[in-house]
């Protein structure tokens, strides 16, 4: 797996605008001089009058997208997450969110792999805030194959959708060929009964990691990629939970209000289970390369192995 | 404009404003002092110079008019219900459980109201946006926003303008209802936004002052704007809050209280009166 292809899946999101723009004349993306970064700029450098550059001003892009999308545009309004779900998160909620608008939020730079710019810019609490809003798709892509997928998903979808990317470079382990990808639908990438580990976004991949390194220690993980986190798949968290009796869930995103807490409500209420939450504590991040702050913040196999050792009693 | 067109504005802004009255009696709550300022403008909008279709409410050569100060719902309704898109009876349902007219416009549930608003500061983005919208499809909507004057001190109401200038939008048309009252008290004692016409000009907006309870002038204006090209307009309008129910007239109490039993006899045989004497004339 080391000489593996990676790929910042913002990057994944600016191609596949250019991909699907070429299809669709209803398309439009707006952002809010961010374009270098968020990579809506390949696509303003393919389709220059469909572009619309906000400038800094995400409340008035998100809601110029909302009354954009009743005159039938798709618009995608991008920037980095802590603007987009944190500082225009009552724009989303009133005009996109409760009049259920056709509006796709690419927020890009979420969680600490962000690295250096430090905690101002690392949103950990996006998927919390966007959860919160009734009607509203949150999803978070592992690799670029998935991404891809998941942009034209999102604009196939009728209403509003919340997708969160990264910026750092991440490994591409789907295969192109043969790879679907449907909103609410989990995927399963190992067998296993020990434990499943619920994933999502760049922890996907730690997470196969560790699969692997259990398995060398005797213990079968079933790795399952919950790239939707609303609606979530509870069909797949309760076969897991029945099944292997133990769940773990990673996130590079606040334990609290994300993944964890999501699939902790649905266990509660439908098969009580033990859970283990990996994500980002009760605290802010701090400046570093992404690397080693997700090692350092426990974002990484080597924890999650270490966890699910600890949870088997191994 | 024709005398009798005059007449007959002043006339339907009658019967609206008693609509608001109704509405805000009957829900015993809502924004009476608001929407009564707004009345002329609002009435303006839809029975002269939008062009609309009641019988087909989503038509999308239709303009829109975004309520951005949506508190002011009752007016809105009631000039809809006025103008056909639903029956002038239901105003009596507003704000009540299960009813479609909610406390603040809703997009979905009502017919002819163009965009939910109800937060401040954000239905004049969306009008931005539909105007950008517009332009670029090539279509020739118009699109109208009507702002508080307490709500211009939102600080996205200026990115908006600034995004609206930037892009050159000369379909978009905002309205401004200067009552100078807002819930703790005069505009300009609470947080000054004046000089609202030398800001706007100077973020790059055509500005037209003018009484908007004048339906010549109101005429004049929404002419102008309609003239206007390469950059987007600005109506504000020298306005009453709770104009045409004389104890409410400028009385910053009645923001958002509902009249009374009382207060609703009192309002509405004010109103009556007026309207028998308009259409005497």
């Amino acid at each position: 797996m080391a000489d593996m292809v990676k790929i910042a899946t913002r990057d994944s999101y600016g191609n596949t605008l250019v991909e699907l723009a070429k299809e669709h004349e209803d398309i439009v993306v707006l952002d809010a001089d961010l374009a270098g970064a968020t990579k809506t700029s390949i696509f303003k450098k393919a389709f220059p009058d469909r572009h619309f550059n906000c400038g800094i001003a995400e409340g008035n892009m998100i809601t110029a997208a909302a009354g954009m999308s009743t005159m039938g545009l798709v618009p995608f309004a991008s920037s980095f997450a802590m603007f987009a779900a944190g500082r225009a998160f009552e724009q989303i909620r009133n005009s996109i969110g409760y009049p259920h608008l056709n509006v796709k939020i690419g927020a890009t730079h979420g969680g600490i792999s962000v690295g250096e710019d430090g905690a101002s810019h690392q949103c950990c609490e996006d998927y919390a805030l966007m959860r919160s809003i009734p009607g509203m798709v949150v999803m978070t892509p592992a690799d670029d194959v998935e991404a891809k997928a998941m942009v034209k998903a999102a604009y196939e979808h009728v209403g509003p959708v919340y997708m969160r990317f990264g910026r750092s470079a991440v490994p591409v382990f789907h295969k192109e060929e043969g790879y679907t990808f449907r909103i609410g639908k989990a995927e399963q990438l190992t067998e296993g009964n020990d434990v499943a580990i619920i994933a999502c976004g760049l922890m996907v991949y730690e997470a196969l990691q560790a699969a692997e390194a259990l398995r060398v220690k005797g213990i079968h993980a079933r790795v399952i990629n919950m790239a939707t986190i609303k609606p979530l798949d509870e069909e797949m968290v309760l076969k897991a939970a029945k099944e292997c009796g133990r769940i773990i869930t990673c996130e590079e995103h606040s334990i609290i209000g994300g993944l964890g807490e999501a699939v902790c409500a649905l266990l509660s209420e439908k098969l009580p289970t033990p859970v283990r939450r990996i994500g980002v504590e009760d605290q802010f991040g701090h400046s570093g390369p992404a690397a080693a702050l997700l090692k350092q913040f426990g974002l990484c196999a080597e924890h999650i192995a270490e966890v699910a050792q600890g949870f088997c009693g191994k | 404009m024709t005398a009798s067109e005059k007449k007959q504005l002043e006339i339907t802004a009658c019967k609206v404003r008693m609509g608001i009255i109704e509405g805000t009696h009957a829900a015993k709550s809502g924004h009476p002092g608001g929407s009564l300022s707004a009345t002329d403008a609002i009435t303006y909008l839809y029975f002269k110079e939008m062009h609309i279709d009641p019988q087909n409410p989503k038509a999308e050569d239709r303009d829109r008019f975004v309520l951005s100060k949506g508190h002011a719902a009752p007016a809105l309704y009631s000039v809809l219900s006025q103008r056909g898109f639903f029956p002038v009876e239901d105003m009596a349902h507003l704000r009540h459980i299960d009813s479609y007219l909610q406390g603040h416009p809703n997009m979905n549930l009502v017919p002819g109201v163009d965009m939910s608003t109800g937060s401040l500061g954000q239905g004049v983005s969306a009008a931005a946006g539909m105007a950008l919208a517009a332009k670029y499809r090539k279509k020739t909507n118009r699109v109208y926003a009507l702002l508080g004057d307490g709500e211009i001190q939102e600080g996205q109401v200026w990115e908006a303008c600034m995004f609206a200038a930037h892009y050159k939008l000369d379909n978009f048309c905002a309205i401004i209802d200067n009552n100078n009252l807002q819930i703790d008290g005069s505009v300009d004692t609470v947080m000054s936004p004046y000089p609202i016409d030398e800001k706007l000009a100077a973020f790059g907006f055509h500005v037209i002052c003018i009484d908007g309870h004048d339906f010549d002038q109101l005429d004049s204006a929404f002419t102008a704007a309609r003239a206007c090209t390469g950059k987007p307009s600005v109506i504000i309008m020298k306005t009453f809050k709770g104009k045409g129910v004389s104890f409410m007239e400028n009385q910053v109490g009645w923001h958002g209280k509902a009249p009374g039993d009382e207060d609703y006899t009192k309002a509405m045989a004010e109103l009556q009166a007026k309207l028998n004497e308009l259409e005497a004339k």
